[in-house]
């Protein structure tokens, strides 16, 4: 496909990679549930189905039969992308993904493989409930034999998506619902497809280096900006790819910066920042201060949005943390 | 009533599945084979049955866990099957997959499954590839009567119904869902009853008789491959072992498989032979041949070097 730029939401940057999948590689198939007449609950795969026909179509509410069915068909040659409507749903059927999807190529030695594509969403948004607002990206990436993104920005919804489904392996993409609909920016369509993994320099920056993944990115920006008048430049490193996590990039900005912060909407605890810190500790990379994880304390997500603001980590939590990081304690803006 | 010839290729076809299980069942014993082993001894006439049905050279089986029966009615010869229960090199997965996780694919065999009804959902997307695909193929799913309470098989029925997909549901209900009488495990008797409620036909057929199931069989590959969408078959045999390798049984009531000898389907197919005329001598060469075949499988298998630890961070991604 010749490159070209357009203004796209994040959602229709989404549906523009899907175009082009079923455009050009005649073995996908999509489907999920309300994906085809409907055109998604959140409007992502609108006009697919007027396009492609049978290869786009609507399932019954049975997330089992949707990702077992995407793991058969993908046996057998086609590139079956499977909408998970929300992340949180994908608990009815993990089987499916951990028992099933990531043992395929393994135990057949290569003889099989199953190159689903798992396009999800999750994360806290205003109202959601506490079944509809839980960050599970800890869960995929523990699996060895899947691989996990988690775009962040509009050129990334539709870059990452596109590496998935191109990708043999089982991918889960990761987006966020609170990201869809909110403006439009310039994206680049078209051109080679990315391979799977590297992260993405957002901000650069010499103090500190904040590694962050998903929409809480745009919470980490604001705070670099904002610790930025105060003579506090962090680097911003979107992992962009969890599985696999390209750590050698979080080294190299590490080299630089010598302190680490680790953002995420998820809980802390078990959580992927852990799996960073441990990682960077392994390597022997010397720091001058303590790593912080940033994320959701040990509590389950609460529907009011006076609550859900008090786990969801926010600017203000995020610039406290580097705060600390650079300066060894919390100190209050004005007086730094 | 079919020909001779082919009831004799069904005979060794079963006998070759029993003579492997009593094998297997040996190495277990011995620690030769570790770990949960389970075997298919009673039920070797629903697999014979079925792939005789099958064209798979295209169709696809997708089996449990008790599913060495399966794998040698595909076609996967005895000696890498050994070689796989017993974690060697030259094993058909090369020591990835074991007894319960039995991987051919190029024997139209897709892989046992070790998560009950699991295989289910999976069938229906190779049968959602095939109609992309025009391959004509079928996929048969097969599991237990324990597998008809797992909220997988149910989606998976629906969703092969109400898609038209070509898929064959083998149920080989061995009365038994685990250690547990499947009779304590549902209200209902006639499992093939629930194919209705999915708006797709259902049958209970004799699981004992390797021609009954191929007939089955064979009308269900047909309405498949036009097109016409899934059916629900109900096989009714009996295991003439345990769960697992070493499962005492105390559950079995005294009796149940003393009469359950009496039907199975090696005997059975032995009187119907019989009567057709077969002298017992020709029956007896038939199974000293395969008795040999399966000794000298296991022999090999056995002197092959375990599986080598270099290989096993191999094909996890592509």
């Amino acid at each position: 496909m010749p490159e070209q730029t357009r203004r796209l939401s994040y959602a229709e940057a989404v549906n523009a990679a899907l175009r082009r999948a079923l455009e050009e590689r005649p073995e996908t198939l999509l489907f999920g549930e309300d994906v085809a007449a409907p055109g998604g609950v959140f409007g992502v795969t609108k006009g697919l189905r007027t396009q492609f026909g049978d290869r786009v179509f609507d399932t019954p509410i049975s997330e089992s039969a949707i990702l077992g069915g995407a793991i058969g068909a993908a046996m057998f040659g086609r590139r079956p992308i499977a909408e998970i409507m929300w992340a949180d749903f994908s608990l009815v059927a993990l089987d499916q993904l951990v028992n099933q999807a990531a043992n395929v190529r393994y135990v057949s030695r290569g003889l099989l493989g199953a190159p689903i594509t798992v396009r999800t969403q999750q994360g806290s948004a205003p109202g959601a409930c506490a079944q509809h607002s839980q960050s599970l990206e800890a869960f995929f990436a523990h699996v060895p034999g899947l691989r996990v993104c988690m775009p962040a920005t509009h050129q990334d919804a539709y870059d990452l998506l596109l590496s998935a489904i191109w990708s043999d392996d089982p991918v889960i993409v990761i987006e966020n619902r609170t990201l869809y609909h909110a403006g439009r920016q310039e994206v680049r369509l078209g051109g080679d497809v990315p391979p799977v993994g590297g992260a993405a320099v957002r901000r650069p920056g010499s103090d500190v280096t904040v590694l962050t993944w998903g929409a809480v990115q745009q919470e980490v920006l604001a705070a670099a900006e904002r610790l930025s008048v105060q003579g506090i430049e962090a680097e911003v490193l979107d992992a962009r790819w969890i599985r696999p996590l390209d750590l050698e990039a979080v080294l190299g900005s590490l080299a630089r910066t010598g302190r680490l912060v680790v953002v995420h909407e998820a809980h802390t605890i078990g959580g992927v920042g852990g799996e960073v810190v441990a990682a960077v500790a392994e390597a022997g990379v010397p720091l001058r201060s303590a790593p912080i994880r940033v994320g959701a304390p040990p509590v389950r997500i609460p529907a009011a949005p006076s609550l859900a603001q008090a786990v969801i980590p926010s600017a203000d939590v995020i610039a406290d943390a580097l705060t600390r990081s650079v300066h060894g304690t919390a100190v209050p803006a004005g007086r730094g | 009533m079919p020909e001779t010839a082919t009831l004799l290729d069904h005979l060794e076809s079963m006998r070759r599945i029993r003579f492997f299980e009593e094998e297997a069942a040996r190495l277990r014993a011995q620690g030769d084979v570790v770990g949960s082993v389970h075997l298919c001894n009673g039920q070797e006439a629903i697999y014979t049955g079925a792939c005789a049905a099958l064209d798979l050279s295209r169709d696809a089986v997708f089996p449990t866990y008790r599913g060495h029966g399966w794998t040698l009615a595909c076609g996967v010869p005895p000696y890498p099957l050994f070689a796989e229960l017993l974690g060697r090199q030259s094993g058909i997965n090369g020591g990835r997959g074991g007894s319960a996780y039995l991987t051919a694919p190029e024997y139209g065999m897709y892989g046992e499954n070790s998560i009950v009804g699991a295989g289910a959902p999976i069938a229906a997307g190779a049968a959602l590839a095939a109609v992309h695909d025009g391959s004509g193929r079928v996929a048969l799913a097969a599991f237990g009567d324990g597998a008809m309470n797992q909220g997988a098989v149910h989606e998976a029925m629906n969703f092969a119904a109400v898609r038209r997909l070509p898929v064959i549901f083998l149920v080989e209900n061995n009365r038994y869902s685990e250690l547990t009488p499947i009779a304590a495990m549902v209200r209902v008797d006639l499992l093939f009853e629930r194919a209705s409620a999915y708006g797709m036909p259902g049958a209970r057929i004799d699981g004992n008789d390797p021609s009954a199931v191929r007939e089955a069989v064979s009308e269900a590959v047909g309405r498949a491959r036009s097109g016409e969408g899934p059916v629900l078959l109900e096989a009714m045999t009996q295991r003439l072992v345990g769960h697992y390798v070493g499962d005492a049984q105390r559950y079995r009531p005294a009796g149940e498989i003393e009469r359950a000898l009496a039907d199975e389907p090696i005997v059975r197919l032995l009187a119907v032979l019989r009567a057709a005329g077969v002298l017992q001598d020709e029956l007896d060469a038939g199974a000293d041949r395969v008795h040999a075949e399966i000794a000298e499988a296991s022999k090999r298998a056995l002197a092959d070097p375990p599986a080598a630890p270099t290989t096993v961070l191999e094909h996890l991604y592509a």
